[in-house]
């Protein structure tokens, strides 16, 4: 590496959790008969270790002047063949650095809470094993320092994310949501890899191959105005520029990563995974995946327009389409993953209209608050014997004090109500899409009234009112440990407090010092040019923080606070008056809401399209037809066998099986050529 | 041991082997097993030592070995390894006593016999590896016919002779052809040059006609050499003799034939037909693409219906060799080195998939499917074994098997980007039917009676499986041991292919040398 200053610890912040995942791997099974302790303790004493090592280490990176805030760690030259050379070299910059901190200090937390949650389980060495496992996957996802290794991290969270889905693996259910998972996340991958292929050569013709990041942004510039051509099947010929089209293909990845229309249908049925696995891996890590690598590669999507485009009305569409679907699930966990859905949505709303800060800032607040939020629906379900319906909960508020309250906390974050995180970083969103276009903010704002409404529908349902479980359930609901619910105090406090680092100039952020986020992240994102980043690089500190950002955050606010009267109007004042009349009253509306709860039927529809006609043409026609019948039966067989009627008496003979006459058939052959040979 | 004769001690060790297992008395099986087993390993080690000295900064033949045979027909004996052959040679040496070991219960009946056809066959592998004289080569590739089919014909299920006859003529009609290509080739030689030669680095200065139209001498060449290669690979449509031996054939027999015979029909190609014949190769790289990409899909389709674990195995291999063959045509660096990776990659994944699947056979009597169903639970082991056979088998990155595949896309994507983004929907499909497949055997409820209790690995197979996945992480890892010493051979390889072509065409393998020489000097 020829820049960045070197430091070789990084490479142990990744090292433990690995090695955590050997021990516990290899010699869990044993320990787990003589108890869980050791287990525990190697599980989140190698990330503790790993989150130390990071708070040192981006300590350092502090110290250092902010145009040189980067460090790098090179181990060795992993692939090389021709000009293709892809290092094992991580690096930490400030965006790594935020993701770092997010990943090992959630991650350490979500850990700590599983060695209760998971008490008792006969896979409990195995759970540490995968979660470890995944820990350091999402580290060299995230401190690569280039595609290739970025992409090893991207497929390592894939396969762990498969092992813990389908964690419980003799329920039929689980190890196929498991399998989908893995197989949509390969639909996106495929696009992944053949966006860095496009992008390596199309480097390499212009005469710098090279697939590491520093390499990419140095030399990306170089193909902003070359295009290909292409012709396909129904559109035509087709004239693309090269940084669009990689661009694209890397965002079908991010697409499947990170759940986003149409590969989102794998997230929902990823519940059936331990419920701090959804915490850790399916709210607050992994699935933010596909917004980092954007946000990694925005030297390349600031060079492409049309794709920023893309990003962005998948993203709204996204949002509001899953909020739309969350409305309805009575599933605790269903709802928030629908949830979760919707919130990456705006993360790529964010990036689509150029906003990589707002999208991290974003990414970082909702990994504190959905991460609270499903640990707290964990404590729910944990307390309720594992039940997961809020139709029969409720009134959990006097049993389950600290969850509430903490759980509390985390809806009006996610809400967006001010002074909680998720107000800060979702407000700051939608004011970059009002500025790019109107109807993008007004998609996401009726997205943030949706979720205000939906998330106070769970927790009206699931907190206030009376309990609707069965007696013996109810007799049973307490409150859950100390190694449980500290973990939610903290994320409570930082679902509470974490926004204000960004506070925006215009609402007063004089008084904390400024937007400090978007100060450590400036390094970045800042300083570039051209297309929607100057919108926002620009505008940033200046001309944007008017007084339309104060009226748009008033707005937003005034948006969630109505949401929220609705469902409270709906499910807690009047509960179950009005949501009655309106079903009794109206045939359509039930008939509409039962097409919202199943999910407007795109499972079906996709099992009906593409699953099936697959299996069936494979089954009918390329294997008992094309394989048995034709090419087998009637190219191989059939000539064999005329062959055989015409000479019976040869090749019976020489079907006998003997290997000794073929074995003299080839003598007599050789001597014959060799005879040959000697005679011309 | 000496360390000259190197090439010579490890093909024919084997069939030393081979003649002490029927020679020593005693009717003990096992210590006939413990024999064949120490040959092997002894090979091993040798070839061991083979890697140890090879220079890998040398593209050309290294630890050569000749001997006078017939001279005045030009037939010598005449042996050695580059860096394509180095690690096919290694491959074989590793996955026989591998599998000696893995299938040691598996054969009770004429173990003697058994155990010498191995041992043969491994000579016979060797040789025609190593042979740099195309009779001896010639003579190796028809005598590891022999044991393979008395393997199969012997020692195999209830259609074995069926399965046998059907492999044995298979492969014997394309190998006739190639025998007359072989001597079409030797006159030639004489005609140009004035002397009787069946030396390969000197037919390769053979200038073949490329003749008129279409079918000109050349191409006709290259089909009969490629047909031979393409039924061992086997290429789509020539695969059907593939699934029935693998569904026939002993557990030990599957393996090989997977880990080791397909890749006689790739390294063919390699060997063979790009050198000796490039303008005709040139001219049929769109086809073999296509027939390529057929069979990456079909083969995955197909693989994934299946209901017999075995053949779903076999029909993956169509998949994965359609990889190897595309990467062998993309006649550049990234492609040819993937698809010699890959050749490594699918005989370590699929040998060990065999072996996992004969090591559930021997348990329950049964490969079919449906006849299992959360084997997790009484085999845990076992299953996380075959677990991290298939992420290797499905390309997951950090193993050895994603490597392969991304150089063979490279490479691939760099003369057809099309064709780099068909082939890689069978990354997707290897997902589909390899984890449906394991979601059927190993997860769900373990309800029925006779899966329940099984036995899990004992300590013979624990060492087997572990051998085989210490080089699958390997390579994933550190795939530079590798391409460090395949890397000049084959880019010698290229040259030869380049410089004797005659439509002008050039191996391209993106920028030369120096942008990476000057970012190393950047580097200090």
């Amino acid at each position: 590496m020829e820049q960045g200053t070197s430091l070789d610890i990084i490479r142990w912040i990744i090292a433990a959790p690995l090695a955590g995942a050997a021990l516990n791997g290899l010699l869990g099974r044993r320990w787990n008969r003589r108890g869980e302790r050791l287990i525990a303790l190697v599980g989140c004493g190698s990330v503790a270790i790993s989150f130390a090592l990071s708070l040192a280490v981006v300590g350092r990176l502090l110290a250092l002047p902010p145009e040189a805030r980067l460090l790098v760690d090179h181990l060795y030259t992993w692939i090389e063949a021709g000009a293709f050379r892809a290092e094992v070299a991580f690096t930490l910059d400030p965006l790594s650095a935020v993701m770092l901190l997010v990943v090992t200090g959630v991650g350490l937390l979500i850990h700590i809470y599983s060695a209760g949650y998971m008490r008792g389980d006969g896979g409990f060495w195995r759970y540490f094993s995968y979660l470890n496992l995944f820990m350091f996957s999402m580290l060299v996802l995230v401190l690569g320092d280039n595609l290739l290794l970025l992409f090893v991290g991207w497929e390592g969270v894939g396969l762990c994310s498969y092992l813990l889905i389908g964690f419980w693996f003799e329920d039929p259910e689980k190890a196929s949501a498991g399998k989908k998972a893995f197989v949509v996340n390969r639909v996106g991958d495929f696009g992944f890899l053949l966006g860095i292929l496009l992008l390596f050569w199309s480097l390499s013709a212009a005469g710098h191959p090279t697939v590491s990041f520093a390499g990419i942004a140095e030399h990306v510039g170089l193909l902003a105005d070359s295009a290909v051509s292409f012709t396909l099947p129904i559109l035509g010929p087709q004239t693309w520029g090269v940084c669009t089209l990689i661009g694209l293909l890397l965002f079908v990845g991010a697409a499947g990563k990170s759940a986003q229309i149409p590969l989102y249908v794998w997230l929902p049925d990823a519940m059936a995974g331990p419920t701090p696995v959804s915490a850790l891996i399916h709210a607050a890590t992994m699935v933010t995946a596909g917004v980092y690598m954007i946000a990694r590669m925005h030297f390349l999507y600031d060079l492409a327009p049309g794709a920023l485009d893309v990003i962005a009305a998948i993203g709204a569409a996204t949002a509001i389409f899953a909020a739309s679907m969350g409305i309805a699930q009575t599933d605790i966990k269903k709802v928030l993953a629908y949830s979760t859905v919707s919130q990456l949505g705006y993360m790529f709303l964010a990036c689509g209209v150029g906003a990589y800060t707002a999208a991290i800032f974003h990414l970082m607040t909702h990994a504190f608050f959905k991460g609270l939020l499903f640990l707290g629906s964990g404590s729910v379900i944990h307390g309720m014997g594992g039940e997961q319906d809020i139709r029969r909960m409720g009134g959990l508020a006097k049993l389950m004090p600290i969850t509430t309250w903490t759980f509390l906390i985390a809806t009006l974050a996610i809400s967006g109500i001010p002074p909680f995180a998720g107000f800060f970083s979702k407000d700051e969103i939608l004011h970059f899409a009002y500025q790019q276009s109107g109807a993008l903010w007004a998609v996401g704002a009726t997205a943030a009234f949706m979720t205000a409404f939906y998330m106070f529908r769970l927790f009206f349902l699931t907190f206030t009112g009376s309990c609707r479980a069965d007696a013996k359930t109810k007799a049973h609901v307490h409150e859950s440990p100390a190694v449980m619910w500290v973990p939610l105090a903290i994320l409570a406090a930082l679902s509470f407090l974490g926004g204000m680092i960004g506070w925006p100039r215009a609402l007063g952020g004089a008084v904390v010092g400024g937007n400090h986020f978007h100060h450590f992240l400036e390094p970045v994102f800042g300083g570039q040019s051209g297309g929607h980043a100057g919108a926002y690089t620009a505008g940033a500190e200046a001309a944007s923080h008017g007084p339309s950002e104060i009226a748009l955050a008033a707005v937003s606010v005034g948006i969630a606070l109505a949401g929220i009267a609705l469902a409270w109007l709906i499910y807690s004042k009047a509960r179950g008056v009005l949501p009655m009349v309106l079903a009794m009253k109206s045939r359509l509306f039930a008939d509409v809401m039962r097409i919202v709860s199943d999910k407007y039927y795109v499972d079906e529809l996709y099992e009906l399209v593409i699953v099936r006609p697959i299996r069936v043409f494979s089954d009918v026609v390329l294997f008992r037809f094309v394989d048995v019948r034709v090419i087998d039966g009637l190219l191989v067989n059939g000539p064999a066998e005329t062959v055989a009627l015409l000479a019976r008496g040869v090749i019976s003979r020489l079907q006998t099986g003997v290997a000794q006459s073929y074995a003299l058939a080839m003598t007599i052959g050789v001597v014959a050529l060799i005879a040959y040979i000697a005679l011309s | 041991m000496p360390m000259e004769n190197l090439t010579t001690w490890i093909t024919f060790l084997p069939l030393l082997g081979a003649a002490v297992v029927v020679l020593i008395p005693g009717r003990s099986e096992n210590a006939l097993r413990l024999t064949a087993l120490a040959f092997a390993t002894a090979t091993f080690v040798l070839s061991a030592r083979l890697w140890a000295g090879f220079d890998g900064g040398d593209g050309g033949f290294q630890f050569l070995d000749e001997a006078r045979w017939i001279p005045q027909y030009g037939i010598a004996y005449s042996v050695g390894v580059d860096g394509i052959s180095l690690f096919l040679v290694i491959l074989t040496t590793f996955m026989v006593p591998v599998t000696l070991l893995a299938a040691w219960r598996d054969i009770t009946m004429h173990v003697r016999a058994f155990l010498a056809a191995m041992l043969a066959l491994e000579t016979g592998m060797l040789g025609a590896f190593v042979s740099l004289n195309v009779f001896l080569f010639y003579i190796f590739w028809e005598a590891m016919l022999v044991p393979m089919y008395l393997i199969i014909g012997v020692w195999g299920g209830p259609r074995r002779i069926y399965a046998a006859v059907k492999f044995f003529l298979y492969t014997l009609i394309g190998s006739l052809l190639m025998l007359l290509a072989i001597i079409y080739l030797y006159i030639l030689h004489h005609e140009q040059f004035g002397a009787w030669t069946f030396d390969l680095l000197r037919l390769y200065e053979v200038q073949v006609p490329l003749g008129e139209g279409w079918l000109g001498p050349q191409t006709l060449l290259f089909l009969a050499f490629g047909l031979a290669f393409a039924v061992k690979v086997p290429v789509w449509p020539f695969h059907t003799w593939l699934p029935d031996a693998h569904v026939e054939a002993p557990t030990a027999g599957s393996v090989i034939l997977a880990a080791i015979l397909l890749k006689m029909g790739t390294y063919g190609f390699l060997r063979f037909s790009l050198p000796l014949f490039p303008d005709a190769t040139v001219q049929l790289v769109p086809w073999v693409f296509c027939l390529a990409i057929i069979g990456i899909i079909y083969g995955a389709l197909v693989a994934m219906v299946q209901a017999d674990v075995k053949k779903l195995v076999a029909y993956s291999s169509v998949s994965h060799l359609g990889f190897v063959m595309l990467g062998m045509f993309a006649l550049n660096l990234q492609g040819v080195q993937g698809g010699l990776l890959q050749m490594v990659n699918h005989g370590l994944s699929t040998g060990a998939l065999f072996i996992l699947v004969g090591m559930i056979y021997e348990r329950r009597h049964t490969r079919m499917i449906a006849d299992f169903g959360g084997l997790s639970k009484s085999l845990p082991i076992l299953a996380a074994f075959f677990l991290v056979v298939t992420f290797s088998s499905i390309g997951l990155p950090g193993l050895n098997g994603f490597i392969g595949e991304f150089l063979v896309l490279l490479g691939v994507f760099k003369v057809s980007p099309w064709s780099a983004a068909l082939a890689a929907t069978g990354v997707i499909l290897a997902a589909v039917y390899m984890l449906w497949m394991v979601q059927r055997v190993f997860f769900g409820p373990c309800d029925r009676e006779e899966n329940k209790g099984l036995q899990d690995l004992s300590l013979r197979e624990l060492a087997v499986l572990i051998a085989v996945v210490l080089p699958i992480v390997w390579i994933g890892v550190h795939p530079g041991t590798f391409t460090s010493k395949t890397g000049p051979a084959v880019a010698q390889l290229l040259q030869r292919v380049e410089s004797k072509s005659a439509g002008g065409w050039r191996a391209d393998g993106g920028q030369p040398d120096e942008a990476r020489l000057s970012s190393r000097e950047a580097a200090r």
